[in-house]
């Protein structure tokens, strides 16, 4: 019989560990002058590090799904240890400003930094990278000129793209964010006109950027709408790779764009430092921030990185992250009803 | 035991409480009807699946020795390693359009080559049961091995063949356990939100998810996972029913058992074949495809070989692994041990109770966990305990250890139960009438009899803690970072030949039970040999 020992010795074993290993278990450990839930997480510890560098502030964090981390947060209130909430979606940020998770800020630098319908009017969050979701194209089957200059997205409900479209599922935020900007732009009835044409060109629903970039690539389609970034790192690792980018919309409404941003948690015990933090982000720390995942600037004066650089500039749709949250719910739901998987 | 029920069901009651709490007008989303249908092929299909790939297995390994049978009966339980949201991406960049399965199709047969939707209903059904399978392959494998050898032999004698016995007599007897690993599969599957999402398959777990995610409703999402709940219910009244009112025990009494018939010639290669193709599908693929990145990523910058802060996450997986597969083990056995020393309607409810967790998305556990830790301190700071728990929940690791206790309690549970369930009754009877405390009937008859159902136990919960997400992901300290956090936050944005490595940790620290499974489980082959 010697199931006993055994068990007496690995329950040892990890009391001893428990015990010991506080620093492993994340227990003990002094904490940082500001502490952020995020779920964003492209290279954080670079731009932190030179916060931290630049002004002895310490910053950790903690990576996770947004909605989760919200209701964390909720679930926390005062005792919460955070004092920023990021999220990798302007809808996300309006949500936790709704629930008052979200403290206002009264910041000059952050309304001379950051475009006005890129933050919140009450300056409870503002956004800090901005991404663009555009049309991505093989060259060896289409045409720029085929697209439609004035209405890209609604275009693609065209019967010449039948059979050649591959696009994004619908849990995935960005397909929903897409459609409840239509549907904010062109009303539910015309929206759903236009999901519905993208059904009826048997649509190729793809669970992931990569993924979808990858079939347009190797021809399984020709026609995607994918975040700028993913076609850029995509394009850092094989400068050969046969997708190509489509300015999305520039004879009309411009293309469709999100951020990612943050906002001071309600609960912070160091709301001044945390919100010196989002300046920082916002003016000098924008490179550091943004560039790692090819994202742009939301800094009109900062440049954004080489390799998107050479996309040139493009108009955008302007945000309204209100119309992106609350519409959001109706994106699922018009998109279940033309039958969009 | 009533405390170990309501400590386990409290967090699922407090999220069904708080969504009963936020009547929305919000509606239940569009196409409810469809999910609830796709929800009911899934788990038919994966449960008809497992069960012949699982139970087929179990048998062959058991029942006959062929080439390399030694070293793939504990390789089969391998799948079980893989976590479901790295599975779903590594299949479809292998079988789907842009893959290089369907790419050497091209260029051999024409750009016109049909091939199968991979991303479908049949799709998902076929890779969940090639990784699912072991749930049931563990658990069948224990029962023909703990099989009252006595049983076969007696239907040998008596002139049965080998198939007819083990249709008439080996299969019954090992109902218990394959219902054990059936309602463990369903489970698993109705809580999968990775796998499903990859194949465009809506169940009902993604309803919860688009309500929760896609339109900002929490409460909404908690009234309907009261759906999955009931889906759950549904799974474990199976489970009973399946095992019928039957109760099988061994009746002691030593025989030749179970013996592998050698099979040689093509016959004992078609078997290893057999066994191979199943383990290639779930686990070679796979593996390869992430060797293959991450052998690219270290080649294209050797740096990434070696991150130091990679000791602390395995030491942290590690622990948190051990002691919930500890704490689950224990609470499995004192579960048993009391039903087993008697105990009315209601202590049998409460053990259904304590296996629920397991049928609650890892999510929703870690914000019910939340929720009732945020009631706690309130009731505590108005009973003037000032500040009440404090950061209990989310400051320390005893949230993630609590939470997985909630939801990993089923497999441990399952695994003993199916153990105790051979033991006849008349066996603990006889130790209480000669005077036995209970203490001394856990110690000496009960706990020696189980064993080996507790050596799988301990598996089965040490893999799933070592892969878990969710609830890592949501309730974990500052400064607290495991192997599939890790992986998580490299997957989630794309970087998959950067996950890969440490995606292949995850794999061999969870081989490392399945080793010691392994060595157990001689150890009763070779001592029922010795006898």
């Amino acid at each position: 019989m010697h199931r006993r020992p055994l068990l007496a010795v690995s329950g040892l074993v990890a009391l001893a560990a428990a015990v010991s290993g506080c620093g492993v278990l994340g227990i003990g450990d002094e904490p940082a002058d500001l502490q952020i839930y995020t779920a964003r997480h492209y290279d954080l510890e670079q731009a932190f590090g030179k916060f931290t560098d630049e002004t002895g502030v310490t910053v950790e964090f903690i990576s996770g799904d947004d909605a989760e981390l919200l209701e964390r947060l909720k679930a926390e209130g005062d005792d919460t240890p955070a004092d920023i909430f990021m999220t990798v979606d302007a809808g996300n940020l309006w949500n936790a400003a709704r629930q008052d998770e979200l403290a206002a800020m009264d910041s000059q630098v952050l309304e001379e930094a950051v475009p006005e319908d890129l933050r919140d009017p009450d300056g409870r969050w503002v956004g800090l990278a901005m991404r663009a979701r555009t049309v991505t194209y093989n060259p060896e089957a289409v045409e720029e000129s085929d697209f439609d200059a004035e209405d890209t997205y609604a275009g693609l409900a065209d019967p010449k793209w039948k059979g050649r479209l591959c696009m994004r599922d619908a849990t995935a935020s960005y397909t929903q964010s897409l459609v409840a900007s239509l549907i904010d732009l062109h009303g539910r009835e015309r929206a759903l006109e236009i999901v519905e044409g993208w059904v009826a060109n048997d649509v190729d629903v793809m669970s992931n950027d990569i993924l979808l970039l990858e079939a347009i690539d190797a021809g399984a389609c020709d026609v995607g709408i994918s975040n700028h970034y993913y076609l850029a790192r995509e394009k850092a690792e094989n400068p050969d790779l046969d997708v190509e980018l489509y300015w999305a919309s520039q004879e009309g409404a411009g293309t469709h764009v999100n951020v990612s941003g943050a906002g001071v948690v309600e609960g912070s015990d160091n709301p001044d430092q945390a919100q010196q933090l989002l300046e920082w982000l916002a003016t000098d720390g924008q490179n550091a921030f943004v560039d790692a995942n090819h994202e742009y600037p939301v800094n009109p004066d900062v440049e954004p990185e080489p390799l998107i650089a050479e996309w040139g500039e493009f108009e955008r749709m302007p945000l309204n992250a209100e119309a992106y949250g609350d519409l959001n719910a109706e994106a699922v739901d018009l998109l279940a009803e033309a039958g969009y998987k | 035991m009533l405390v170990i029920a309501v400590l386990v069901a409290t967090p699922v009651v407090a999220v069904v409480l708080s969504g009963a709490a936020g009547v929305g007008e919000a509606s239940l989303p569009r196409g409810l009807g469809s999910m609830v249908l796709t929800t009911l092929g899934l788990m038919l299909g994966v449960g008809v699946g497992t069960l012949l790939v699982g139970g087929g297995l179990a048998w062959l390994v058991t029942a006959y020795s062929f080439p390399m049978r030694d070293v793939l009966v504990w390789l089969l339980v391998l799948p079980l390693a893989m976590p479901a949201y790295i599975l779903g991406f590594v299949f479809l960049s292998t079988f789907d359009v842009s893959g290089p399965v369907q790419g050497a199709l091209r260029s051999v047969f024409g750009a016109g080559v049909w091939v199968p939707e991979v991303r479908s209903l049949p799709g998902a059904i076929i890779v969940m049961s090639l990784t699912l399978y072991p749930y049931v392959y563990l658990l069948a494998r224990n029962a023909l091995v703990e099989q009252a050898p006595g049983t076969y032999d007696a239907a040998r004698t008596l002139g049965a063949g080998r198939w007819r016995a083990l249709w008439r007599v080996l299969l019954p007897l090992a109902r218990p356990s394959l219902a054990a690993g059936l309602s463990l599969v369903m489970m698993e599957t109705l809580t999968d939100f990775a796998t499903v999402q990859y194949f465009n398959v809506e169940t009902v777990s993604v309803g919860v998810y688009l309500v929760w995610k896609g339109s900002f409703e929490f409460h909404t999402a908690t009234q309907l996972s009261v759906l999955v709940l009931l889906f759950a219910v549904a799974v474990l009244a199976g489970e009973r029913l399946m095992r019928g009112r039957a109760r099988f025990h061994q009746k002691g009494g030593r025989g030749q058992g179970l013996q592998g018939a050698r099979l040689t010639g093509w016959k004992g290669w078609g078997a290893t074949a057999l066994a191979i193709a199943a383990l290639a599908a779930g686990f070679v693929v796979p593996v390869t495809q992430l060797l293959w990145w991450a052998v690219g990523d270290v080649v294209s910058d050797p740096s990434t070989l070696w991150d130091a802060r990679f000791v602390d996450y395995l030491t942290n997986s590690l622990v948190v692994a051990t002691v919930t597969a500890l704490a689950c083990v224990l609470l499995a056995v004192v579960i048993g041990h009391t039903l087993r020393l008697g105990g009315g309607r209601l202590v049998r409810g409460a053990a259904q109770m304590t296996t629920f967790g397991y049928a609650v998305p890892g999510a929703v556990v870690g914000i019910g966990v939340l929720i009732a830790f945020a009631r706690l301190d309130e009731l505590l700071e108005s009973l003037g305990v000032p500040g009440g728990t404090g950061l209990l929940v989310t400051g320390s690791v005893m949230g993630i250890l609590y939470s997985y206790v909630v939801r990993f309690l089923a497999p441990a549970y399952q695994a003993v139960d199916a153990s105790f369930a051979k033991i006849p009754p008349t066996m603990t009877m006889s130790a209480m009438s000669l005077g036995a405390t209970p203490r001394r009937i856990l110690t000496r008859v009960h706990l020696p009899l189980v064993r080996p159902g507790v050596a799988v136990a301990l598996v089965l919960v040490a893999i799933d803690a070592v892969k878990e997400l969710p609830i890592v992901l949501l309730l974990r300290p500052f400064g607290f970072t495991t192997v599939s956090v890790w992986v998580y936050e490299l997957a989630r944005e794309n970087f998959w030949e950067k996950a890969a490595l440490p995606a292949l940790v995850i794999v061999a620290v969870a081989v490392v039970p399945v080793l010691v499974l392994f060595r157990q489980v001689r150890l009763v082959e070779l001592r029922g040999k010795a006898e």
